[in-house]
């Protein structure tokens, strides 16, 4: 019974990068190996304040499971994540503490913005609410709606992914990247 | 009692205690007495309703400010809803002053509870409590401009650069 199933598994493996193979060896770039790690072990932080952050539960939970994704464990320290998920409203007393997370996530850090109110202020586009949150810190992938279906938050997850598999090892350290970090007064 | 003859005993001890000029108006709303009253005695008058051994109104249910624009020279307001439990008496005071002038005693030397609520009407109305504890804002961030349920305030954001007038038919 076990070896039937085994022997029909239909589990995909990541797909390995492309390189030259031969008997023994198998030779490709260092940051494709490292993106491919980064990418399928993603340590998503979920800052969820609202109703997006319900429709987070049910994209974690067995149904849809992002687990599938590699991003099975949560992480609930800024110091270990890297990926922050915000989801939900953002008020601008709200804001200097996203900040402050951000700050303390190690880099490489990706940030996903999830909703129409933490991607835009949403409906709420009043004197107390923070009108995206792209205002105070970079944002990686937008997923839009209100809220989103757990589908559309997975393909934000696999367009984080893609962003991860080709980033270039060095784009942390390069001036740009600085520059745009000072533009949201980050170190 | 009845909300009617709670209206007016309550407005005959304030006036035997007050003096007549002390109450500008009462009218029922609905089923709810309310006194309308001068300004610079209003926490005298909640006082003496909390101490008096007929009226004994000793919860504050609430404390709240309103805007009136129009009202030129009283165009901001303070409510106060004080209730007497034991016997389940509610009525509600309320003061009117002009918008350059607004500061009030403060009602913390009677309740505890009014603090956070006074703070809450000094950050949404600016009205100031004088000789409050901790005069400071309460719910918005600290270094808003401007005070958001005034009238005049703008309800939307003011920094958001994709809201085009002519696709809202403004």
């Amino acid at each position: 019974m076990a070896t039937e199933i085994l022997g029909k598994s239909n589990i995909e493996l990541a797909a390995s990068p492309p390189g030259i193979e031969g008997p023994g060896f198998f030779a490709t770039r260092l940051d494709k190996v490292i993106g491919l790690a980064r990418a399928n072990s993603i340590w998503p932080l979920p800052f969820a304040t609202s109703c997006c952050g319900i429709e987070f539960m049910a994209t974690m939970a067995a149904h849809y499971d992002m687990g599938r994704f590699g991003a099975e464990r949560l992480s609930f320290s800024p110091r270990q994540a890297d990926l922050l998920m915000v989801m939900g409203t953002i008020a601008k007393k709200m804001g200097p503490i996203l900040k402050q997370v951000y700050v303390q996530m190690a880099e490489p850090r990706w940030v996903l913005s999830m909703g129409a109110c933490a991607s835009s202020g949403g409906i709420f586009d009043t004197y107390s609410v923070l009108q995206g949150i792209d205002r105070i810190i970079p944002v990686d992938v937008y997923v839009p709606g209100c809220p989103p279906r757990p589908e559309q938050v997975l393909d934000g997850i696999v367009k984080v992914q893609e962003l991860i598999k080709n980033e270039s090892l060095r784009r942390r350290n390069q001036p740009e990247y600085k520059e745009m970090l000072a533009k949201y007064g980050i170190e | 009692m009845e909300e009617q003859e709670l209206l007016t005993s309550v407005e005959t001890k304030l006036r035997e205690n007050f003096g007549p000029d002390l109450i500008v108006g009462t009218e029922m709303m609905r089923d709810f007495p309310v006194f309308t009253i001068k300004k610079d005695k209003i926490v005298d008058v909640i006082k003496f309703l909390y101490d008096d051994p007929e009226m004994e109104f000793r919860f504050l249910t609430d404390l709240c400010g309103i805007h009136f624009p129009d009202n030129k020279g009283q165009e901001l307001g303070v409510i106060y809803h004080l209730h007497n439990m034991p016997k389940n008496w509610r009525i509600r005071l309320r003061i009117f002053f002009g918008i350059e002038d607004a500061v009030v005693p403060t009602l913390t030397t009677v309740f505890s509870a009014a603090n956070w609520q006074e703070r809450e009407t000094y950050d949404f109305y600016g009205i100031v409590f004088k000789g409050h504890p901790n005069m400071k804002r309460i719910m918005n961030v600290d270094d808003m401009v401007g005070f958001p349920l005034r009238k005049e305030f703008p309800l939307e954001d003011q920094n958001r650069e994709d809201k085009n007038d002519s696709m809202f038919g403004r």
